[in-house]
């Protein structure tokens, strides 16, 4: 084999295995779950392609509000975390100094402790009689029925904090890269500092939140754990359904139509998104 | 003056109360794995006891569970580390056609949400009857994870000086000399920090696991069945082990950092 070929060859034998993996488990997984979700029949008389796209009509009838509660979820959630994360963000990059990687050693600390066993921990500090609410109750600050548990606000406060760190951090980076020198110019230009931040900090940090925001959402919205511990049984998720169909009732079509349209409404939001916010290439953000 | 330095002030307290916020349930969870309980529910304080740290491998199946992860993790970290790091390391030296697609993979497997990952890979292996267990389950983290490796090295790769591997050719080392000598060395650092990543990956995911464990259990996996009824303080030793372990390996690789710089 001739050197050059060898050369031209070299970059095709690298990925081989690793694209020959990602091509098997994950990309032909995805059309097997399409034509699943339009397949019809049961797990014990068997399954056949039918072009069914009953378990489409019937998922979403049938799970609508499941549906619209994980957008409005994952909205809350992601705007949180953008309002929360944002002055931690430019606190750290503008004035954390030399200890900046100490700050985001700290923020990403819950990242060492399993994302379950976290959750849980909530669920058991936020409890009925717990850590928190129980000396507010014995002490006659809140009614002996109130309870945060099994409530959307549980929920949402649970994604909002399971997934602050991949906001902050965008952000940070987008922060920190800001040349002070622009600062300085926008000084000299007499602006002043409330200008120099809405003119000036805030464009440049919009790729960081626009990375933060595709970081958080989609996790945020699939999501079924937050749900399920700390929701209590009327606050469902789309996530609790589809792990339910899938696990427990086995209606495969269904939990795939479900999967599917999931994945649809994902895309199709960060692509509304990309186009509204009209920032670079969606890719070119996320690559960097 | 004074005015910027009071805000300045404000945003670090406020910046200081969202650590708390995040380090919260770690200190709860910390909190009580010291707790004496007696009975079967470990939910409210009655003194500090180190007698949990003794005990810690008295529930078999937990104990199980915690190896499995192990093992799972050091497998994940060992494939997917070179996997991805070749392919990192592909998309960081070469231009050739299907580049582009393979970023887009990448991008999208990094992207996706994990419950879809989770059920579409579950419908393959329904698909073609293959039993679930513990192979199943390396493979999905390996799948799950070779995207982030091979992002962690691209970007390694691609501050590299490439005339040090040309240097290295025109001294007289062939392709596998310059890559065992020159390359590998230079790239290591990306290749160990993706390698990691993977581990901790695989070590703390729950729901492409979920998806895909059948009856095997993960540590995840067996805390979240053991929710219902309670955890065992033995959970919250194991927690904090392994939080403490992470923070060990941080503190160190940081203080090496520093040591080489």
């Amino acid at each position: 084999m001739s050197s050059r070929l060898r050369a031209a060859l070299t970059p095709y034998a690298l990925i081989f295995p690793g694209g020959l993996w990602l091509a098997i488990f994950f990309v032909v997984p995805t059309v097997v779950m399409l034509s699943l979700s339009l397949q019809s029949g049961d797990v014990v008389s068997g399954y056949a392609f039918t072009f069914n796209w009953h378990s489409y009509v019937d998922g979403i009838t049938t799970y609508h509000d499941q549906i619209v509660r994980s957008v409005i979820y994952g909205l809350a959630a992601t705007l949180i975390q953008i309002v929360v994360g944002f002055p931690v963000a430019y606190w750290i990059a503008f004035r954390g100094g030399r200890r900046k990687s100490v700050y985001l050693f700290l923020l990403l600390l819950p990242f060492l402790v399993s994302f379950v066993l976290r959750t849980i921990s909530w669920q058991f500090f936020l409890s009925d009689n717990g850590l928190l609410l129980g000396p507010l109750k014995s002490l006659g600050l809140l009614p002996q029925d109130f309870h945060i548990l099994a409530t959307s606000v549980a929920v949402v406060c649970g994604l909002a904090y399971n997934y602050l760190p991949f906001m902050v951090l965008p952000m940070y980076v987008a922060l920190e890269r800001i040349d002070p020198r622009l600062l300085e110019a926008a000084q000299d230009l007499y602006a002043g500092r409330t200008q120099t931040f809405l003119r000036v900090v805030l464009p440049l940090s919009l790729p960081g939140v626009f990375a933060g925001v595709l970081m958080t959402f989609v996790p945020a919205t699939s999501d079924y754990v937050n749900a399920s511990v700390l929701g209590g049984t009327s606050n469902t998720m789309i996530g609790n359904v589809i792990q339910n169909q899938f696990l427990v009732n086995q209606d495969y079509p269904v939990a795939s139509a479900l999967s599917f349209t999931l994945m649809a409404l994902l895309l199709a939001g960060i692509y509304a998104y990309a186009r509204v916010l009209g920032t670079e290439d969606v890719l070119e953000v996320a690559a960097r | 003056m004074n005015r910027g330095l009071l805000r300045g002030r404000g945003l670090q307290i406020y910046t200081w109360l969202v650590i708390a916020w995040l380090a919260l349930p770690i200190a709860v969870m910390i909190l009580f794995g010291f707790n004496d309980t007696h009975g079967r529910y470990n939910t409210s304080w009655q003194g500090f006891t180190l007698k949990w740290y003794g005990k810690l491998f008295e529930i078999g199946d937990l104990t199980q569970a915690l190896v499995n992860s192990i093992v799972i993790a050091v497998l994940t970290m060992v494939v997917a580390g070179v996997l991805g790091s070749l392919i990192g390391l592909a998309l960081g030296r070469y231009r050739f056609r299907g580049a582009g697609t393979t970023n887009l993979v990448m991008f999208a497997a990094i992207s996706c949400a994990e419950i879809v990952m989770g059920a579409s890979l579950l419908s393959l292996f329904v698909t073609l009857a293959v039993p679930l267990g513990f192979w199943t389950i390396v493979i999905s983290h390996v799948m799950f994870s070779i995207s982030f490796v091979a992002v962690t090295v691209r970007a390694r790769v691609m501050t590299l000086d490439r005339s040090l591997e040309e240097a290295a050719r025109d001294l007289g080392a062939g392709t596998w000399a310059t890559f065992r000598l020159v390359t590998l060395p230079m790239i290591f650092p990306g290749v160990l920090a993706g390698s990691m990543l993977a581990f901790a990956l695989s070590i703390d995911d729950f729901v492409i696991t979920n998806f895909n464990s059948g009856s095997t259990l993960t540590f995840p996996l067996w805390i979240w069945g053991a929710t219902r009824v309670g955890l065992p303080p033995q959970v919250n030793v194991m927690g904090t082990l392994i939080f403490a372990a992470g923070v060990l390996l941080a503190v160190a690789n940081a203080l090496l950092a520093r040591r080489r710089a």
